[in-house]
């Protein structure tokens, strides 16, 4: 495995760290209402459509569309190979929920708003970063 | 509702892009020429307010918090307040409006002070940022949470980034182009030109701007303000305190501080609009004036994208017309129908974040501007006079506040 480049990892807490661990099993998942099946990103303690309590992560598809994304050229860190792309996915099964993110296995010119894209999961130390590329760019 | 609150004093430090001087005293020097400005003294001082109080970090983005001038100026308080959960920059004098129209003060010293040129040093913007500067493999000990652990991981630390996505839709949606945005950055140089205090004045054109290095597309070097040292200073008095001022009283006509949305830069319903869009249309809410009767316009800029959603948010275009509503430049002209950040704005000024547009109003309205002192061309009974009527806006993303200010 290539060495990876220096990332600033989300800490683990209780209310994310199923989220920051999903791709253990290949799986992304958001937190979900079991009353109304609304989504709720970034996880909160309460369903905002009904106010219920009773909420689980849920399996999603891992399929989105980009919404916009930016090419960025600074380096804001060292190690990471600029230029690299910056986009906000949001997610098939609700567009409402949206997913800051690096677009991957893709050239930063050849992104576009409303390309479909898929989940594709990096680990690094206990993290399974979520990241995002072209549909079909790793089959 | 109308504000028993009105803008009666404005000081200003020296302002540089690194001073290497103490923030505290760049803090002093603008509150006491505020409060001479106003025709007061110290012991008329009952009220202080800045924004966003005493913060550590990021290093540099406040100087100065509510305990170290009130101790340093000895001042005795009916009632502070220091926070950075406001709408905006501006929240903070917003709010000071608000104790003066209730009566528990009578003249409120709101000051900002920024120290991020000299805390950045010769490293640049990355010397400030979280986890910046740090070297190491993935998971080296630099964790985050909070609302910066959803842009960290994926190398997006800078408002920048998140802006430069809202300008992309803009773009895609409304075929907003470069060259449209580049008349925030052109406006505002020209206008610095005049301004003895700006940081930037030399010349710029449309070629430098097309050529300068690309930070995050589609924002290039020019769409962002530069990091600066400087502190701004502004006296809010009650209406009838202000009778006994040295400034005619600069009436806050109104005030927006809605945010209607999710607080979110990237769960927002519109990847076009942001909070000013809320803000915006708040502020015509309580006032029978339009767009059309506001004089200047002092438009926060902190990236150029922000004035465009701030023209369209308070109504001056449609929108998504801000782009054909700026093009060539000559709208937003000095000597155009809406001057438009008239001092330089943060891009070529400094990043005073915040108040500078706020301490740029009241002297354009007091007619203390010198050279770049405007002088009302659009049609109306002001014509060839000086503006009577500003509005100074702050804020981007799910920040933003806006005052309507009017010397009657």
């Amino acid at each position: 495995m290539a060495e990876q480049p220096f990332r600033v990892l989300p800490r683990l807490e209780p209310a994310t760290e199923f989220f920051w661990k999903s791709g253990e099993d290949g799986h992304l998942r958001f937190l979900r209402c079991n009353a109304d099946g609304t989504f709720i990103h970034p996880p909160a303690p309460v369903c905002p459509t009904c106010v219920g309590r009773d909420l689980a992560p849920s399996v999603v598809s891992g399929r989105g569309t980009v919404a916009t994304f930016t090419v960025n050229h600074q380096a804001w860190f060292p190690g990471l190979e600029l230029p690299y792309v910056i986009a906000i996915v949001e997610i098939d099964e609700d567009p409402s929920v949206r997913f800051t993110c690096n677009i991957v296995n893709c050239a930063p010119e050849d992104v576009r708003i409303g390309m479909p894209v898929q989940v594709v999961f990096e680990r690094y130390d206990d993290v399974w970063l979520p990241f995002f590329e072209p549909v079909g760019a790793s089959s | 509702m109308t504000l028993n609150a009105a803008v009666t004093g404005a000081g200003q430090s020296d302002i540089g892009r690194r001073l290497f001087r103490d923030p505290l005293e760049l803090t002093i020097d603008a509150c006491m020429e505020a409060i001479d400005s106003a025709g007061l003294t110290r012991d008329d001082i009952d009220g202080l307010a800045t924004y966003p109080g005493n913060m550590d970090f990021p290093p540099g983005f406040s100087g100065a918090g509510i305990t170290e001038v009130q101790d340093a100026l000895r001042l005795n308080l009916d009632w502070f307040t220091g926070g950075i959960e406001m709408p905006g920059q501006l929240g903070s004098v917003i709010n000071a409006c608000l104790a003066v129209h209730a009566g528990l003060a009578r003249h409120v010293l709101c000051f900002r002070t920024v120290w991020e040129g000299s805390a950045q040093g010769d490293k640049g913007r990355s010397a400030v940022m979280p986890g910046g500067g740090r070297g190491g493999g993935g998971g080296g000990g630099v964790r985050m949470g909070g609302f910066m652990q959803w842009r960290l991981p994926y190398g997006a630390p800078s408002a920048a980034n998140w802006i430069a996505m809202f300008a992309q839709r803009h773009f895609h949606e409304f075929g907003t182009t470069r060259e449209q945005l580049a008349q925030i950055a052109l406006n505002a140089r020209a206008n610095a030109e005049l301004n003895p205090k700006a940081i930037y004045r030399d010349p710029m054109s449309m070629d430098d701007y097309l050529n300068v290095r690309m930070i995050t597309s589609p924002l290039c070097l020019y769409d962002c303000d530069v990091p600066s040292d400087g502190s701004t200073a502004v006296i809010i008095s009650a209406l009838d305190a202000a009778r006994d001022t040295a400034n005619t009283p600069l009436r806050v006509e109104s005030v927006g501080t809605a945010i209607h949305g999710r607080p979110s830069w990237d769960q927002w319903d519109d990847l076009t609009t942001m909070a000013a869009r809320d803000a915006g249309a708040m502020l015509w809410r309580d006032t029978d004036l339009r767009p059309d009767d506001v004089d200047i316009v002092e438009l926060y800029d902190g990236f150029s994208f922000l004035t465009m959603c701030w023209l369209e948010s308070l109504g001056f275009c449609g929108r998504g017309e801000s782009g054909p509503f700026v093009e060539g430049g000559h709208r937003i002209a000095r000597d155009g129908q809406l001057p438009l950040n008239t001092h330089g704005g943060q891009l070529s000024a400094g990043r005073l974040h915040g108040y500078g547009f706020l301490h740029e109003a009241a002297v354009q309205l007091w007619s203390q501007a010198g050279a770049r002192q405007v002088t009302v061309t659009r049609p109306g009974p002001r014509q060839g006079g000086p503006p009577a009527t500003a509005i100074a806006a702050a804020g981007g993303g799910p920040l933003a506040g806006a005052m309507l200010l009017v010397r009657d």
